[in-house]
């Protein structure tokens, strides 16, 4: 076997893996046996370390890729676990259907999506990823399989979803979808000059509108932003927009995104975006995949990476604790280009280490500078602890042991569900093994 | 088969390449599609994400001993009396360990077996078929690979080799007639079969799977997918040997 060169999302670094293709559905069971501890990866589209075995085996779902079965009647569809949410939609949307909740890229496999529960912008109305999931087929390294849902096994699904892959390997999964009229949505483009204002509009857009999200610029200090909502609506006429994915064709020598380019970044980004204040109409991948059209985009950030800090802290403390985590963004001299601030519904996930929480949640990508980076995310990880909150492990590489135990508060039961082949970095840097 | 559909065969259809063609097949139109496999529950499985994807379509399996020229002959036989169908895409190949088939000579001989005689006996069974109604595209997938013998992996080599003479030996002999043979020769792709080595530099299944199925639309007699390998492999045929057995690949 050849030790292959893997590294996540945020190219943080590299390190060496056993690559085993899982293709066959049949013969999963088998493929699993003695390979010493191993971690389900599929797009490899966590930021962090929570797709990673450094030493170890990486078995690529990427193979199992195939449809089971799909009811054109009640939207249920099976399918196996290396699924992509790109080819469920591109399926489902002209029959009618369509994934309830989908995060900002959809290059990604639904074992993926259900170990990371991941959410959209919609969290207020569907809740995340696991809500959408009513089986899944587990296979355990001992050779045992066992079928779980929100009625059989209520233990076993509630560790897998958000389960980062530690309780087994997911070979397929029932996932119901939701009717739609179309591809389109009719948006609403808002500028908000505060943080105040931010939280106003998200209130207030909360019954009326499925999808709510904001863009904010962390330079200004000031909580200035341009905040997105979004219905699902039925319109004939457009056609939909043949957009042909670009490549970032190489890695820069220096992050593309630094000191320099951030301020009028930002200030571009703004202005381009406050111009287009008002309603429109946006197909279905453009408003909610708008990276996908770059590949490889986390080129940008350079050889040495970034990170993405994104935390979500209770309501009671949300305002104030952005407001801080903003000022110290400022005052670090770091900068974050795609910040994201979006409120979460009144809703407990119901996965065991799921992220979405009641309160907001902050998105920030940092470029990787080593040290300095790292000592912001000190200040920011204080704010959140006190705050209360947690941090998202699909994106983390790096927060201490004492802020995810404070963070998960149902580790403890978790670990009872953990299949002792599976090991990944995070699980060795936050849970010992 | 029913007469107003297309009518498709893929011989080894769980191979990575062939489910992708088949996908974009039934994504086209209704077709009416038969899978052959050497094992049935894995076709089946094929078969089940095909019917999903176009419920209209009509999609058969069947099972047969790709290593037994009388089955290969039977099985052939078996789905041409059901009707011609207008193309044939044959794609079965197993990427075996070089060091393996230098060590065990048994296993060389079943990588020869599986990715030269086998994919040339189905050729010439639907060629003879094809010949008499004087119609009807057959697309066998090659390889890069074939072209020069490597010390990395010419037990593959040879064996795809033999295709592509094979598929030579067919066309020269069907020329001038309606039927087209179709040599497909892709570079590395990143499929379950590559999936434990390196991804860089290796072409995403989807994209060849397109251009292999628009390659068989158009009776192209041979293909590189990606298109840049005919270069490369134009260099690498032609490099005087002092220097090709310098290269370590």
């Amino acid at each position: 076997m050849a030790v292959v060169m893997v590294s996540s999302w945020g190219r943080l670094g590299q390190w060496e893996h056993e690559l085993r293709p899982l293709a066959d559905r049949m013969q999963l069971s088998r493929a699993l046996q003695g390979a010493g501890p191993g971690l389900a990866h599929g797009m490899g589209r966590s930021y962090g370390d929570v797709c990673l075995n450094p030493g170890g085996v990486l078995w690529r779902t990427t193979g199992l890729d195939r449809f089971i079965s799909f009811d054109q009647d009640s939207g249920l569809l099976r399918c196996e676990a290396g699924v992509l949410l790109r080819d469920i939609q591109r399926l489902a949307i002209p029959r009618g259907w369509m994934l309830p909740v989908t995060p900002g890229t959809q290059l990604v496999t639904v074992g993926g999506a259900i170990a990371n529960d991941v959410h959209g912008k919609n969290h207020h109305a569907l809740g995340s990823f696991g809500d959408q999931v009513r089986r899944i087929e587990l296979l355990r390294t001992d050779g045992s399989h066992l079928m779980c849902g929100p009625a059989e096994n209520p233990g076993w699904f509630a560790a897998t979803v958000g389960g980062l892959g530690l309780t087994g390997v997911i070979g397929s999964a029932d996932i119901q979808l939701r009717p739609v009229a179309g591809p389109w949505l009719e948006t609403e483009t808002l500028p908000y000059t505060s943080l105040d204002e931010f939280f106003q509009l998200a209130d207030a857009s909360e019954a009326a509108w499925e999808h709510t999200v904001s863009w904010i610029d962390c330079l200004s200090g000031r909580g200035r932003g341009i905040f997105l909502r979004a219905n699902h609506c039925a319109i004939e006429g457009p056609v939909a927009p043949a957009v042909r994915p670009r490549t970032m064709p190489f890695t820069p020598p220096v992050s593309l995104v630094n000191k320099l380019s951030l301020a009028p970044f930002n200030f571009a980004y703004f202005n381009l975006q406050k111009s287009r204040t008002g309603m429109g109409v946006a197909h279905y991948e453009s408003y909610f995949y708008p990276l996908d059209k770059l590949h490889e985009w986390n080129r940008m950030y350079g050889p040495k990476g970034f990170y993405q800090y994104q935390s979500v802290v209770p309501r009671a403390a949300g305002r104030a604790a952005v407001q801080a985590m903003l000022e110290a963004i400022s005052d670090s001299g770091e900068g974050s280009f795609l910040a994201v601030l979006k409120t979460f519904g009144e809703r407990e996930a119901l996965g065991m280490l799921s992220f979405p929480q009641p309160g907001v949640t902050l998105a920030l990508d940092f470029p990787n500078r080593g040290e300095s980076t790292l000592r912001l995310f000190e200040r920011l990880d204080a704010i959140v602890a006190e705050a209360g909150g947690r941090i998202y492990m699909a994106k983390d590489a790096r927060m201490p042991r004492a802020l995810f135990e404070a963070g998960y508060p149902r580790l403890a039961e978790f670990l009872h569900y953990r299949d002792p082949g599976i090991s990944s970095a995070m699980s060795r840097r936050l849970m010992g093994n | 088969m029913s007469e107003n559909k297309n009518s498709i065969v893929i011989v080894g259809a769980t191979s990575a390449m062939a489910e992708h063609c088949a996908r974009l097949w039934v994504a086209g139109q209704a077709i009416d599609l038969t899978l052959l496999g050497r094992n049935r529950a894995k076709t089946e499985a094929v078969a089940a994400d095909l019917r999903v994807r176009s419920p209209q379509s009509t999609i058969r399996v069947m099972e047969a001993n790709f290593g037994d020229p009388r089955q290969i002959r039977a099985a052939v036989d078996g789905i041409v009396a059901g009707g011609l169908p207008t193309a044939v895409l044959i794609a079965h190949g197993s990427l075996p360990d070089q060091q393996t088939c230098q060590d065990d000579l048994a296993m060389a001989a079943e990588a020869m077996y599986v990715n030269g005689i086998s994919p040339a006996l189905f050729a010439e069974a639907f060629a003879g078929h094809m010949q008499r109604a004087n119609r009807g595209t057959l697309t066998i997938i090659g390889s890069v690979a074939g072209e020069r013998g490597r010390k990395s992996n010419y037990v593959y080599g040879a064996a795809k080799g033999l295709v592509t003479r094979y598929a030579e030996g067919l066309q020269h002999r069907l020329a001038g007639t309606g039927v087209k043979v179709v040599l497909v020769k892709p570079g590395p792709t990143a499929t379950p079969m590559t999936a434990h080595l390196p991804q860089r530099g290796m072409a995403g299944v989807e994209s060849v799977a397109a251009q292999i199925v628009a390659a068989t639309a158009k009776g192209q007699p041979v293909l590189y997918t990606p298109g840049k390998w005919a270069l490369i492999m134009l260099v690498i045929a032609n490099l005087p040997r002092a220097i090709f057995n310098r290269m370590d690949i």
